[in-house]
């Protein structure tokens, strides 16, 4: 049985946890399904969903290599885990299993239906409670910062480089605080490969920001204004904000290939990130054909809670974009205010100069000096704006977008079972006639047919249960992060704004007395 | 048709508001700047805020308009006289003008020989809706797109910007009528004395037609004058410092003027921008469910107070600076028309002068030359100690205009950033402890 380990904070020595492991070290990994399905009694009763965090599996991640199966210890699982510890190592399990792809498999696609072997059921009110009283315990001892934007190389091949440097305790990595060079391509190749694996499973997958080819254009030919250094800053900004979602999010941070990046000095060149390669055209086809498909999906599947959650996010997502468009309204027209101060400052130094009241001139030069301050303090606020505000915005407009792609994935998943039923319900008539038409061969292979449909139906109906239980899960943990995301940015925000106001004060209280003294 | 409807229900509006407020204002016998500005505090009263100051003491002449009405694009100006006069037939009267009337009355003045040695008043400007038009006029076309609250806080916002527009004016054209009646000279023109009396249209005395022609050709004639001024040798130590301060410090403030309204136009436009972000912040936090909900709410509220205060900002500066640039800008160009007049009158003697010697020469009417060129002296030496003395008032005048704009405006942006301090310290502290 498994080990009772009770849900522990990330730094837990490795090798308590060892135990669970080694008892699994039965059955071969790629008879994933195959295994679920014989055993589909015992795993067939309710589990209760993980509510446990990431913590846990942490320590699991010792460099050891698991590359046993994981299902047997599923079947010693009592179902209806009433103890927390079960929840633990259930979790502990999906993680495992992930972590076990990576080296055994080569292709892709393995893992996608790997993760789907393992079913809860989701209509427990008790989990769903457990769920929503999770504590945030996110405290990971985890820092990531992206840092020294470099350009390498010249021309049309130049990029940037960024300095990737992770300071941590959890022991899952080599040291303690180490840094990487990275370029833009890898954090998209991370991406590409985080969605592969998780997307399916209904996780919310944090976006890297958009490439732009006009900007990098920019700054790969050399052109050394500010609009391209701003470009760099913005990027450089957007990449640490991604790659601090990342490994906020618990299951993420588990991925090896999140560690490989963060760790591995020479990461391969990512294919497929190229806007005009062949990987990225498939994509755009891809894509294309999935929003075919979202039209035809008709959502006769009804839950109150999915729905309502997903029109919220609909309705956010717009009145985001129009908040988004309006802040950076405001950018503009404090950079135009910021022009046009500059441009005034001149003008009233030039009054000074010719005003022959000697008092007054000196006044007039004054406030020109005022003036000049007062175009930085401009120039900073828009900045503020910007890189606060507008950029926040930006993040969860496209975060929202995967959110949207979460639920998507669920109703896929959804489809599928609706479609094996009635595949089922259509093998079962032919049975039925073949019964009748008394042909005992064929009714043989029919029997097969409905057997082996009967147990894609079971599997189907039991995805379908834990990816609702996972975008359940990842949406009250993305709405908890985001609450504390805003409001620490419009904290921040206010306080510059704050800033901004004392110095005018400073300012204009230095001015006075010199109004005062014109005589 | 509708937003002509509602152009002309929102002109009746401010002009009910401007009434009203300029009876507030009308309590007092000093000259009052009605001013966005000035909250409704009674202490505010006491402050005469004016580009022009030592306007309105002399009891024996007072004026003021209390009162106007805007309809389409013009506006009626009821100008209010309380005289102790006897030239005057009543004690108390009022009478409504246009703003051509005062241009009539300006030229006339200008035209008179008589005051050729003095710096008259320059003109008001023509009353400017244009700005806020257009904005109603867009705001009309985005109604569409912008929630019914937004949608009334910009009409708000707008309503208000008419009312500056509007206060603006009335004032301008207020401190022209005060400058006149306060100048010992002029205040006893008889025109004057008509415009503030005849209690019908004055349209019949001005001359349309010929205004507008005469006006090209003042201007023509003008562009003569700088040719003349900048040629001529100047006799006065005094009067050529002036003029080399004068011509140079004019194209100075014209620009300065010019940029100080992108500036503070620019700040409207920021203001206004908040409007928008606390109103989108507003729709968000109705529909967001989670502990965000609150922050989204302290947050719209506290944009929606900091728009007020940066549009106070907007118009202090509007009005401490680019308003008070603007008009010593007119006034300049006023006393360089004196300079003008007088170097014309210069070069009249100067050609006098020059006859009387030829006449000399050939023997032929040297009286009448003789006579000729002692006018022109007379004349050229009234203009000269008139000018002189007009030109030194007028820079006590504007450095005491510009000592006192100055200072109320550094007072009032530090009032107002430490408003906003406050307000976002407020927040601050709201957001943490929750």
């Amino acid at each position: 049985m498994a080990a009772s380990s009770p849900r522990n904070p990330p730094p837990l020595p490795g090798a308590e946890n060892q135990d669970p492991l080694s008892e699994m070290a039965d059955e071969d990994s790629d008879e994933g399904e195959d295994i679920f399905v014989g055993n589909s009694n015992p795993v067939a009763e309710s589990f209760q969903p993980d509510t446990a965090n990431g913590e846990e599996p942490a320590d699991l991640f010792s460099e050891e290599e698991t590359s046993t199966a994981v299902n047997s210890s599923i079947t010693t699982f009592k179902s209806n885990g009433v103890h927390s510890d079960n929840e633990n190592d259930l979790f502990a399990e999906v993680s495992v299993e992930l972590s076990m792809e990576n080296p055994s498999t080569t292709t892709k696609t393995s893992g996608a239906e790997f993760t789907p072997s393992l079913t809860l059921s989701a209509t427990q009110p008790r989990s769903m409670e457990q769920l929503e009283e999770e504590k945030d315990e996110d405290s990971f001892d985890m820092d990531v910062a992206v840092t020294n934007p470099e350009k390498i190389g010249d021309g049309m091949n130049a990029y940037m480089a960024y300095k990737v440097s992770t300071r941590t305790t959890l022991p899952m990595f080599r040291n303690r605080t180490f840094s990487v060079w990275r370029r833009f391509s890898d954090f998209l190749g991370l991406y590409e490969k985080l969605s592969v694996k998780h997307s399916l499973n209904g996780c919310i997958i944090p976006p890297p920001p958009e490439k732009s080819v006009v900007g990098m254009t920019k700054v790969k030919v050399g052109k050394e204004d500010s609009s391209s250094a701003d470009f760099v800053e913005r990027r450089r900004a957007a990449l640490e904000r991604y790659l601090q979602r990342v490994v906020c999010h618990p299951s993420l941070l588990q991925d090896p290939d999140v560690r490989e990046f963060l760790e591995r000095d020479e990461l391969p060149r990512a294919v497929g990130t190229h806007t005009l390669s062949g990987a990225g055209f498939l994509k755009m086809i891809n894509r294309a054909s999935d929003a075919v498909s979202k039209l035809t999906i008709k959502i006769s599947y009804s839950d109150a809670w999915f729905d309502n959650k997903l029109q919220e996010v609909e309705s956010e997502d717009l009145q985001l974009r129009k908040l988004h468009a309006v802040v950076d309204s405001l950018v503009n027209h404090r950079k135009e205010l910021c022009g046009n101060t500059a441009v005034f400052a001149k003008s009233m130094a030039m009054l000074g100069n010719s005003e022959d009241n000697t008092a007054l001139s000196r006044a007039l030069s004054q406030l020109a000096e005022v003036e000049d301050k007062m175009e930085t303090l401009h120039q900073e606020q828009a900045a503020s704006d910007f890189f606060i505000l507008a950029e926040l915005l930006a993040d969860y407009i496209r975060l929202l977008g995967a959110v949207r792609g979460c639920f998507e994935q669920r109703m896929k998943t959804w489809q599928r079972w609706q479609e094996a039923q009635s595949t089922l319900q259509k093998k079962r008539e032919v049975e039925a006639k073949l019964l009748w038409a008394n042909k005992p061969d064929k009714l043989q292979q029919a029997k097969e047919e409905i057997t082996e449909w009967e147990g894609k139906v079971t599997q189907y109906e039991r995805d379908f249960d834990r990816i609702s239980v996972t975008v359940r899960k990842e949406f009250l943990r993305f709405e908890k992060e985001k609450s504390k995301d805003f409001k620490s940015q419009i904290v921040k925000y206010l306080e510059s704004l704050l800033q901004s106001q004392q110095r005018l004060v400073m300012f204009w209280e230095a001015f006075l007395p010199e109004a005062k003294a014109i005589a | 048709m509708r937003q002509e409807e509602r152009n002309g229900g929102c002109f009746q509006k401010i002009a009910i508001i401007a009434r009203l407020a300029a009876q507030h204002d009308d309590l007092q016998p000093c000259c009052t700047f009605i001013t966005m500005t000035s909250t409704l505090d009674d202490s505010e009263k006491e402050k005469a805020r004016s580009v022009s100051v030592d306007l309105n003491n002399d009891a024996s002449l007072l004026i003021d308009i209390p009162d106007a009405l805007c309809e389409r694009d013009k506006v009626k100006f009821t100008v209010h006289t309380k005289t102790t006069l006897s030239s005057f037939q009543k004690p108390d009267f009022s009478v409504p003008r246009q703003h051509e009337d005062f241009i009539w009355l300006h030229d006339t003045l200008v035209e008179t020989e008589d005051y050729a040695g003095l710096i008259i008043p320059p003109a008001p400007p023509k009353p400017d809706f244009e700005s806020p038009r257009e904005k109603m006029h867009k705001l009309g076309e985005g109604e569409a797109t912008m929630t019914k609250e937004e949608y009334t806080k910009m009409k708000q916002e707008l309503e208000a910007e008419y009312l500056a527009v509007f206060k603006k004016t009335v004032q301008v054209h207020e401190v022209f009528l005060q400058r006149l009646s306060s100048h010992p000279i002029l205040s006893k023109d008889r025109n004057f004395q008509i415009f503030l009396e005849y209690d019908q249209d004055l349209s019949v005395r001005r001359k349309n037609a010929k205004e507008t022609f005469g006006s090209f050709f003042k201007n023509m004639v003008k562009s003569a004058d700088e040719v003349i001024i900048s040629g001529i040798k100047e006799v006065d130590d005094f009067f050529e410092q002036e003029k080399t301060f004068l011509l140079d410090y004019s194209s100075k403030i014209k620009d300065s003027t010019a940029r100080a309204e992108k500036m503070t136009r620019s700040h409207k436009n920021v203001a206004d921008d908040y409007i928008h972000i606390s109103a989108t912040l507003n729709s968000l936090s109705v529909d967001d469910n989670t502990a965000l909900k609150k922050h989204l709410e302290k947050f719209a509220d506290l944009f929606e107070k900091l728009r007020k205060v940066e549009g106070r900002v907007a118009s202090d500066e509007e009005l401490k600076l680019t308003e008070l640039l603007r008009y010593y800008m007119l006034d300049i160009q006023a006393a360089k028309d004196l300079l003008y007049r007088r170097a014309r009158a210069l070069a009249d003697y100067e050609n006098s002068n020059k006859a009387l010697d030829k006449a000399r020469l050939k023997s032929k009417d040297i009286t009448q030359a003789e006579e000729h060129q002692q006018q022109c002296l007379q004349k050229f030496d009234k203009l000269s100690e008139s000018g002189k003395r007009e030109l030194t008032s007028f820079k006590g005048r504007r450095v005491v205009a510009f000592r006192k704009n100055l200072i109320e405006m550094a007072e009032l942006e530090i009032k107002h950033a430490k408003n906003n301090m406050a307000l976002l310290q407020g927040c601050i502290e709201l957001l943490k402890s929750n």
